[in-house]
Parts: structure tokens; C-alpha cells; sequence
């Protein structure tokens, strides 16, 4: 940073950068703008042979459109009983086997934590089929009980990933002081460590319930019938047989499945992106 | 490395954390509650996958079915449409790893710096990886569309022709869905040698500065070496992640036009759920797995050697 370079190049490598960076806005913020533009259209403006880019006469018809062709609200719904189902139940039962992987060398841990970078690795489909198969046994084809079993599963090697970086960064001397005083295994968890983890836990949650709120692939799969489909599903079928569509609903529809997720970010965002360094570099 | 030294050591139990190591039965009663499901609907259906793979089994008709040894890895063998969906996922994953790779290397570079507009671009960079990838799919086929899309207006407002179907040509539409790949990946891969780069000594790169390298000896001297592991890891999963691909393409082309972009995932998918051949797509799942096993040993190859340099 700090060679004698003149304020001239100095100044052209700045406005390279910036150059760069905008380039780079533009194409993070562009298809999502679009997105937002076409689901505002009016339907006359859809239909024009130049689209317009900003919509001269925003309108809501869109929206309505793709509530009254499709189940909108109710996969909404299903997406999101699911969503915090998986995030809840993910939570609960990584973050004790976080924690043991985390503080104890045993074969177990290690195992585990060999088994959290393989699982990332296998191909979904010679899950899906035995999956499949043991849910239809299980009557939990077809079921949102059954999806959440799968998602809690498939989100678990990055929640303990995440979640053990998350306890190594948490000073193992404040344990050993509370046991030193007295205190049991258990108490000194409650007291000590699982505060100080509050933040980790509220990131891999989130994580989760992204995950599963976004997830397409299993939810196909095991859900057949319209009422129980989740909001991925449902957003396909505006996609007719021929691969025609109706733009403007489909752009609201999607433009709509998408915003929980980015409030979600927006509100905590900071804490997820400083959540996944710290998973990431701990390990 | 030091797991794998502590491992070595008979003397691990006598850690100085010994406090907390009280009893093992404590332990595994804190891992069980995640054990049992991992065991039960993770590594479990994966073993019965492999299974399938040596059977006739079929949607419908699963009580009947037969053991039938490595008949469904024969027919694979001279399945031309299999091999040419491999031949496409392995081009897809490719194209879509190495760019996305080079592109988010400069943006980590890029956002490391002290910019003005950091702070919005590191917000940002987590939009693509909020959306679900249906919508992905959905928008980037409203930038595509034939006639209502941006692109073909931008093409035409440039003068660059009349516009095309780029995702129902036979010729662009692997290379069309190739771009929506890189979109879509391109934060987590950013925000990973982002990471990396913090394991860059500031003070050494300062130093080298201050010996009067250029930015590219710098890069190449001092932070390449600390980010390698890191880039290394994460381009090895980004391959297998994309090698497994579906949603993003299964929205965008549905495999089509001809075939051209039926990735692998979508193939077999197809096979199992559309013909319900479950034995014949455990199989291709196999098969995918083999060629993951080999990435994945170049990642975990690398991730040791890279504990070892540092």
C-alpha cells in the first residue's frame, strides 16, 4: 500500500478500483431490479415489443394476478412452518454435538467432523431414491413432517460446522475457571458457554431456516399434492408445460418468495457474514 | 494438523482441558440427539442407495424387486445420453468454477481494499445467495427472455442485432445457463477468500511494500501462499457442488433444448422420478459419487497440506 508510488497512478489505480466495484454492484443488484420492474408493469406495458425500463405506470394487478392463479398464501405458509421447524429442531440437537466436537479429541468427534465435510460432497439423488422409499414406508411422503426431517438432516453438517467455530471461539479457561469454582458440566454450560454462543446459535438458525425456506430439490420430490407444496414449488408452476409464462405474475410471485430472506439478511447481516468467518476460519 | 498429530499421541486424553472431559458417556449423550438422525436418514439411505444401485427397483413395484449385480452399471456403460449429460455437467462445472473463481478472487482483493462503497458491496454480495434458486432461475429468465428481456433490448439499443432465444438455442443455451452459475455462486466463493485473506499477514505484506514489490510480486509472494488452502478447498467444493446441480438449470431449461443443458442431477432425476427407474439412477448416482470421491480427496489433500505449510 504505502510504496512511493505518484498521486497520478495512485489516483487511476482508485478510480480502477471503484470502476470495478460499481461494475460489480451492477451486477450483483441488476436481475433483481429487473425482477422488481416487471412485476410492477402493467399489463399493456408487459405486451410492448420495446420494454421499458422503469415502469411508467406502476401497478399491483401482477400481484394479485399470481395470488388468484396460484396458492400463494398457503405455500407461503408451508414454507414458512417448515423454515422454523428446521431451524429450531437443527438448533437444538447441533449445538450440543457442536460443542463436544468442538472441545473433546475423541474418536467420535473426529469421526463427526470427517463425516460434516464428506456429507457436503454426495450427490442428492442416491439420497432422494432411498429416502424416498423409507418416507413412503414411513407414510411421511407428501407430508411437511417428512421435508423437515430431510431438511434438518441436510442442514446439519454446515450448522455444526459453523456452530463448533463458533465454540472454539469461546475461551476454554472461562469453563475450567467455572469448574474450577465448583461448578458442574451442565451448569457451566447453561452459565457460561451458552450466552456467550447466543450469536453463533442466532446465525446458524438463520442459516437453517434460509435453507430450507429457499430449498427446491427434496421439496419436488416428496411433495405431491397442490395444498402441502412450498413456495419454490409453487413459483414453478407459472412456468406453463411449454416453458411459456406469464411475466408480470411471475416476476411478483418470485420478487415476493424472495423478500423474507433479504429482511432476513438485511437485519442481520453483519452478524451472518462475521457467523460464516468465523465458522470458516476457526476450522 | 494438529488434530491429526493429537491423534497420533496415545497421551491426548491428558489434556490440559481435562475439566470438561469428565466422562465420554457425557459426551455421547450431548451427540446422540443429532447421531441418530444423521445415522437414520443420512448415512443410512445413502448405504441402501448403493444398494439400489445392484437392483431392478422400480417406482411401484419396489416388494418384487431383484438383485440383478452390475447389469445397471453395464447399461450405463453404453448409455449414450447418460455420458453426454456427463459430458455437459463436467463441461458445466468447469465453466462455471473456474470464472466464478477468478471473478471473486479480484472482488476479494477488490473489498479488501478501503473503499467507499465496501461496506454496500459486502451487503450486496449476500443477495444472490439469499434467493432461493428457483427464483434465480426465474429472474435470470426474464433477463434472457426472448422479447420482453433486457438483454436483447440492450442488444438492440447497442445495435448488436435483432436479439436471440439465448436459452432455447441449441448453441447458447449451455453457455446462458453457464452465466446465471456464475451469478449465483459468485458471493459464497467471494466471502470464502475473503476469509482466507484475513489469514494474510498485514505486516508482512507491508514489509514486502515497503521492500518495493509491485502488487503483482506482492500478490504472488505473500498472499497467493497464505490463501492457497482456502482457494483450494473451496474450488474443489464448488466443482462438487456444481457437479450436483439442479434447481438453477431444472428452472432456466429444464435440460433442454435437446438435451443440451440436461446436467447429470437432472438426468437421473428423470430416470428415477419421471420413468421410475430407482436402481438404474442409484446407479448413476454411484457413478457421480466416484468422480466426487476424487475431488473430494484433492480437497482433503489440501487442506492437510495446507495446515502443514502454515
Amino acid at each position: 500500500m504505502r510504496t512511493a508510488r505518484t498521486p497520478r497512478t495512485r489516483r487511476a489505480a482508485r478510480a480502477g478500483q471503484y470502476t470495478a466495484l460499481l461494475g460489480y454492484l451492477l451486477f450483483l443488484a441488476f436481475p433483481l431490479l429487473w425482477l422488481l420492474s416487471t412485476a410492477l408493469k402493467s399489463p399493456r406495458e408487459l405486451g410492448s415489443p420495446h420494454p421499458t425500463w422503469i415502469p411508467r405506470h406502476p401497478t399491483l394487478a401482477s400481484v394479485r394476478q399470481a395470488f388468484a392463479e396460484q396458492p400463494l398464501a398457503p405455500a407461503a405458509l408451508n414454507s414458512l412452518l417448515v423454515a422454523l421447524a428446521t431451524a429450531a429442531v437443527t438448533v437444538l440437537i447441533a449445538t450440543p454435538m457442536a460443542y463436544v466436537m468442538a472441545r473433546h479429541r475423541t474418536r467420535a468427534a473426529r469421526a463427526a467432523t470427517g463425516w460434516v465435510v464428506v456429507s457436503q460432497a454426495f450427490p442428492f439423488v442416491l439420497l432422494i431414491i432411498p429416502l424416498f422409499l423409507v418416507l413412503k414406508r414411513l407414510r411421511l411422503i407428501d407430508s411437511l413432517t417428512g421435508l423437515v426431517l430431510v431438511y434438518v438432516v441436510w442442514s446439519l453438517p454446515f450448522a455444526l460446522w459453523m456452530l463448533a467455530g463458533h465454540v472454539r471461539a469461546v475461551p476454554a479457561e472461562l469453563e475450567e475457571a467455572a469448574a474450577v469454582d465448583g461448578a458442574g458440566r451442565l451448569r457451566t454450560l447453561a452459565s457460561v458457554t451458552a450466552p456467550l454462543l447466543a450469536p453463533g446459535i442466532a446465525a446458524t438458525a438463520l442459516f437453517a431456516f434460509v435453507t430450507a425456506w429457499n430449498e427446491f430439490f427434496f421439496a419436488l420430490v416428496l411433495l405431491k399434492s397442490p395444498r402441502r407444496q412450498t413456495l419454490p414449488v409453487v413459483l414453478t408452476h407459472f412456468i406453463g408445460a411449454e416453458g411459456v409464462a406469464d411475466l408480470g405474475p411471475l416476476a411478483a410471485a418470485a420478487f415476493l418468495a424472495t423478500l423474507p430472506s433479504l429482511v432476513f439478511f438485511a437485519l442481520v447481516q453483519r452478524r451472518i457474514t462475521s457467523g460464516l468467518l468465523t465458522g470458516a476460519v476457526k476450522n | 494438523m494438529t488434530e491429526v498429530a493429537e491423534a497420533r499421541t496415545p497421551a491426548a486424553g491428558a489434556h490440559p482441558r481435562a475439566g470438561l472431559r469428565t466422562s465420554d458417556r457425557g459426551a455421547w449423550f450431548l451427540v446422540l440427539p443429532a447421531l441418530i438422525p444423521i445415522l437414520l436418514l443420512s448415512v443410512g439411505p445413502l448405504l441402501y442407495g448403493v444398494l439400489l444401485a445392484f437392483t431392478d427397483a422400480q417406482s411401484g413395484r419396489t416388494a418384487a424387486t431383484r438383485w440383478i449385480g452390475v447389469l445397471n452399471f453395464r447399461d450405463l456403460l453404453h448409455d449414450t445420453l447418460f455420458w453426454e449429460s456427463f459430458r455437459i455437467g463436467l463441461v458445466w462445472a468447469v465453466g462455471v468454477t473456474v470464472p466464478q473463481f477468478l471473478l471473486a478472487l479480484g472482488l476479494a482483493l477488490l473489498l479488501n481494499q478501503d473503499l467507499r462503497l465496501r461496506g454496500l458491496a459486502r451487503a450486496l454480495t449476500i443477495v444472490p445467495w439469499a434467493m432461493p434458486e428457483v427464483v434465480v432461475g426465474i429472474m435470470w429468465r426474464l433477463v434472457y427472455n426472448p422479447d420482453a428481456g433486457v438483454l436483447n433490448e440492450t442488444l438492440r439499443g447497442l445495435g448488436l442485432g435483432d436479439g436471440r432465444d439465448w436459452l432455447s438455442g441449441l448453441a447458447t443455451a449451455l453457455p446462458a445457463v453457464i452465466v446465471v452459475g456464475v451469478w449465483a455462486g459468485l458471493p459464497q466463493t467471494t466471502v470464502a477468500l475473503l476469509a482466507g485473506l484475513q489469514n494474510v499477514p498485514r505486516e508482512l505484506r507491508e514489509a514486502a511494500a515497503v521492500d518495493g514489490a509491485g502488487a503483482w510480486r506482492r500478490f504472488r509472494t505473500v498472499t497467493w501462499p497464505a490463501l492457497r488452502p482456502v482457494a483450494l478447498a473451496i474450488t474443489a467444493l464448488n466443482l462438487i457442488w456444481n457437479l450436483n446441480s439442479f434447481a438453477l438449470v431444472y428452472v432456466l431449461t429444464g435440460g433442454g433444448p435437446g438435451g443440451k443443458t440436461r446436467l447429470p442431477m437432472l438426468f437421473a432425476y428423470e430416470e428415477a422420478f419421471r420413468y421410475g427407474q430407482f436402481g438404474y439412477a442409484a446407479a448413476m448416482g454411484c457413478v457421480l459419487v466416484a468422480v466426487v470421491s476424487v475431488l473430494l480427496a484433492v480437497f482433503l489433500a489440501g487442506r492437510l497440506r495446507g495446515g502443514a505449510d502454515a
